[in-house]
């Protein structure tokens, strides 16, 4: 396994796209110190960023990365290896490459611009820990809606709409039940309910260290409380962790039984 | 400042007066106790209090004399009762350790209390663990400075202020610091009084509170982690300039609250990370110019009655909400503020933009609704919504905008803020 993660990963980093992505970090932070110089200001205007693009392009270059790479893995199947190892080392390498992008695109600048030794470091370290869990987490869904699915198109969209889905739709509903029950006692509720999609559960760990202010008035104070402390944060890392194991479970469960 | 002249002159003449004799207290001198010196001493003199432990309480200074500690005396209550009290003209207190004063629910016990009292001087001194710190009432013509008030304070109902005046007038409250009280510092009636370069932390109520107080000024003063910064309730022509108010953090906090204000004026204030920058409630005919706000959940929030205020010249940085108003109907104005969320542009190149700027956002008026939405703040889905209503507003008030935002950041050159 370890030695096809290796290739997978190093085939990754030499392609093109790993490139651009990087690339794109890399310009996309830089331009942010430019024009507004503050290193909060720019872990706020990141932080948007990483919420959206990270995932997408995560579920993107998981399909894509399946179905390329469709060949090498039905000639690594004739091979005695196991399919398991296959599939979860292939997904391993893809996802770390993806980190790696992530973590040289966003990290150079900020050490260029001195985070270390500045007290925002913590909030620098959630914004890379949360990064680097989203592309974890979409790129094994990704690459569980590929698996199962043959037919490309399908997959594509599929896994779009999964995106899609986590991005947007899911907090358009959580806002109408919100406003629909408002006359019952929520917090719990919004607590819960932010726990079952990774992006919010991401969102909400950089906001409790940036909008500090804001989420310390009424509500804030629960949440606050319940994932301020240790143990709310210990929890939230324990479900990001749930995230990326579930549909990698999912992978090897199917991998296992496929007929190819 | 007139009130600082005539307070000088007063300082002045009480230090003239005090050309009497000076009278030794130390634990082995004749007088080893703070009562026996003040019954020997007359009009005038100077008492000077020797390094030691004083074990007295109910000490009432009815003359004008000089009570003068080297060396921090310290001036013990043992919990049982009030330390000083004054009761009469131009007396001086200074350099004393004020203790352990204990808590009372039957009367308002002080470290230091003047009562009917004109021209006092109350200061450098210490109080720690005194019910309430330093108490006036009905005196005048006084100042309070350079005091080091702390205590423990717990539950609002079992604590007092750290100073605290009740009718009182042309009374200066200076350079003082002051921690874990209800109230960091109090007024009660109290007209033509200063409050400058103090610094109230950590109290578990107001940094400091105005109540029926008329004609005042506060500046220069720092409130920290106050459970609220300020407030300002049924009082008329206070001046506010150039004082901080940070991390006042909670759900009811904020850095100043404004209740039944009438014709005040607020500039070169400095409000980061509060939960709420400026609270205004009923408050009508008061004039914000040149403060700046960053980082704090609302930077203004602005309720239902408040008329003719004027929102002028203020830097507006990263706050989660810039403004929150609760009603359609608005005669409030912003004007030429920048705001660091407006993404408009400014063709003529005047330094102000072209498009108006509307600080009420959609996601503001759905938190008013529902307060656990907030678990939604910056979101793609919150920053679609917010989007469509600015580009058709439905909800939020359209007359709530600033026709003129700047484009850079107003750089204010403010004095040195004192820091203790």
């Amino acid at each position: 396994m370890l030695k096809i993660l290796k290739y997978s990963f190093f085939d990754l980093m030499r392609s093109r796209w790993a490139y651009i992505y990087t690339a794109f970090f890399l310009l996309f932070t830089l331009s942010l110190f430019w024009l507004s110089g503050g290193l909060s200001k720019v872990i706020i205007s990141l932080m948007n960023v990483i919420l959206v693009l990270a995932p997408l392009i995560a579920t993107m270059f998981g399909v894509m990365y399946y179905y390329n790479s469709r060949e090498f893995s039905e000639l690594l199947l004739s091979q005695p290896i196991r399919r398991t190892h296959i599939f979860l080392g292939q997904y391993l390498g893809l996802a770390l490459s993806l980190s790696a992008s992530l973590l040289l695109g966003v990290g150079l600048p900020f050490a260029l611009y001195g985070i270390f030794g500045s007290p925002e470091i913590w909030n620098f370290m959630m914004l890379l820990v949360v990064g680097i869990f989203l592309s974890f987490i979409f790129s094994a869904i990704a690459f569980f809606i590929a698996l199962r699915n043959e037919n490309r198109i399908k997959g594509f969209g599929l896994a779009i709409l999964v995106w899609l889905f986590f991005a947007v739709i899911y907090d358009g509903i959580f806002l109408l039940a919100l406003s629909l029950f408002s006359d019952y006692p929520l917090e719990n509720l919004a607590i819960g309910a932010s726990m079952f999609n990774p992006i919010d559960l991401s969102r909400v760990l950089i906001l409790l260290k940036l909008d500090i202010s804001a989420l310390m008035g009424y509500t804030g104070a629960v949440i606050q409380k319940f994932l301020g402390a240790a143990p709310g944060m210990v929890v939230s890392l324990a479900v990001l962790s749930a995230w990326v194991l579930l549909p990698a479970l999912g992978i090897r469960r199917l991998a296992a039984r496929k007929d190819f | 400042m007139r009130n600082t002249t005539i307070i000088a002159i007063l300082c002045l003449l009480s230090s003239f007066s005090a050309r009497g004799r000076t009278i030794t207290v130390c634990p082995s001198c004749t007088f080893s106790s703070i009562k026996q010196a003040i019954a020997a001493a007359a009009e005038g003199d100077v008492i000077l209090i020797k390094k030691g432990t004083y074990r007295e309480g109910n000490i009432t200074v009815d003359k004008p004399l000089t009570l003068r500690g080297e060396g921090y005396p310290i001036v013990d209550g043992q919990n049982q009762a009030e330390v000083l009290t004054i009761t009469a003209n131009n007396v001086v207190v200074e350099g004393l350790d004020v203790r352990n004063v204990g808590t009372s629910y039957l009367e308002d016990r002080a470290g230091i209390r003047a009562r009917r009292a004109r021209g006092f001087a109350i200061r450098n001194n210490r109080l720690d663990n005194t019910f309430f710190g330093i108490y006036l009432e009905k005196s005048s013509d006084g100042a309070i400075s350079g005091n080091h008030i702390t205590g423990k304070a717990v539950h609002e109902m079992s604590s007092g202020n750290a100073i605290h005046l009740w009718h009182c007038k042309n009374v200066l409250v200076e350079d003082n610091y002051l921690r874990g009280h209800r109230d960091g510092i109090y007024l009660e009636f109290v007209d033509s009084s200063s409050i400058r370069l103090n610094t109230a932390e950590d109290n578990i109520r107001y940094g400091l509170h105005f109540m029926f107080s008329n004609n005042d000024d506060y500046f220069h003063n720092t409130f920290r982690r106050n459970g609220a910064g300020v407030a300002v309730m049924f009082s008329r022509r206070i001046n506010m300039w150039e004082n901080t108010f940070e991390f006042n953090w909670g759900r009811a906090s904020y850095g100043l609250l404004l209740k039944e204000i009438y014709d005040a004026e607020i500039h070169d204030n400095t409000f980061r990370e509060n939960t709420i920058g400026i609270l205004v409630e009923g408050s009508t005919r008061l004039k914000y110019r040149n403060n700046e706000f960053s980082r704090n959940g609302w930077a203004v929030k602005i309720s239902g009655g408040c008329l003719d205020n004027e929102v002028e010249g203020n830097n507006f940085l990263n706050n989660t909400f810039d403004l929150s108003v609760n009603s359609t109907t608005n005669t409030n104005t912003f004007n030429g503020n920048y705001w660091s969320s407006y993404n408009g542009y400014d063709l003529n190149r005047d330094g102000r933009g072209d498009v108006p700027y509307r600080p009420v956002k959609l996601f503001n008026y759905v938190v008013n609704r529902t307060p656990e939405a907030m678990v939604l703040l910056r979101s793609l889905f919150i920053d679609l919504l917010n989007f469509s209503e600015k580009v058709s507003p439905v909800f939020t008030p359209a007359n709530v905008a600033d026709e003129q935002p700047l484009m850079r950041p107003l750089i204010f050159r403010r004095k040195a803020q004192h820091q203790k």
